[in-house]
């Protein structure tokens, strides 16, 4: 994330306090000097809330990820119920995609299945009804 | 970024903005909170929340962030296993 000029901030109902002995105790273990990024403390889940992750019935917040652009806009989120993980690779994937948009002004599109190194699509009048020609249902797989 | 200063009292932070205001809670209202997702391609809600990050304790305001890409994480807890 650091690579792609991703800042990230983590967030859970936990005190700042519990952050820093998980980050001592454990996470220092999996991450040399441990976690990077601010782990931020939201006790009571009001911003939880404001997000639409804050379980009232368990009091703790589901996996919510959300990729903010520049401007604070929301682009993209993904939010699991706690015994899934997530996959880190797909999130470095729509941050790509994400950001080719926005480089490119919103001329170039990413279909079904791009990475990158994958072709683009260029919306426009030429495009209409000629997808199919440009672009084939296993481009969708890897 | 601010540094936060620690004392005793557990610090939280809170969305920034527009002071929420009591509601009577009616069924109407009631609905309406628990459908309150964000759309994309919609601003997101500011907030402030204090944290910890490599030996220190920091407030952090996600506006400060504006001009760089953001990628915000929730999860139910420390110490959880996933």
């Amino acid at each position: 994330m650091q690579k792609l000029g991703v800042e990230v901030l983590s967030m859970s109902i936990d005190s700042m306090f519990v952050h820093k002995m998980w980050d001592d105790d454990e996470l220092k273990k999996m991450v040399d000097g441990g976690v990077p990024f601010p782990m931020l403390s939201d006790a009571g889940g009001k911003v939880g809330k404001a997000y639409g992750v804050f379980d009232e019935s368990a009091g703790v917040e589901a996996r919510g990820r959300f990729i903010i652009d520049p401007d604070g806009v929301l682009q993209g989120f993904e939010v699991l119920t706690p015994p899934v993980g997530r996959n880190v690779n797909e999130t470095i994937r729509q941050v790509q995609a994400f950001q080719l948009v926005r480089e490119t002004g919103g001329a170039e599109a990413t279909p079904s299945g791009w990475k990158p190194g994958k072709k683009t699509l260029k919306p426009g009048i030429d495009l209409v009804g000629k997808v199919w020609q440009e672009w084939k249902t296993d481009m969708a797989f890897d | 970024m601010a540094e936060e200063s620690v004392g005793c009292a557990r610090p939280t932070g809170g969305p920034v903005g527009e002071e929420v205001e009591e509601q009577v809670i009616t069924e109407k209202t009631k609905v309406k909170e628990e459908r309150a997702m964000l759309m994309v391609g919609q601003k997101v809600p500011d907030f402030a929340a204090p944290g910890y990050q490599q030996g220190k304790f920091v407030n952090v305001k996600l506006s400060d962030y504006l001009g760089k890409w953001v990628l915000l994480c929730f999860y139910p807890g420390d110490f959880t296993f996933v």
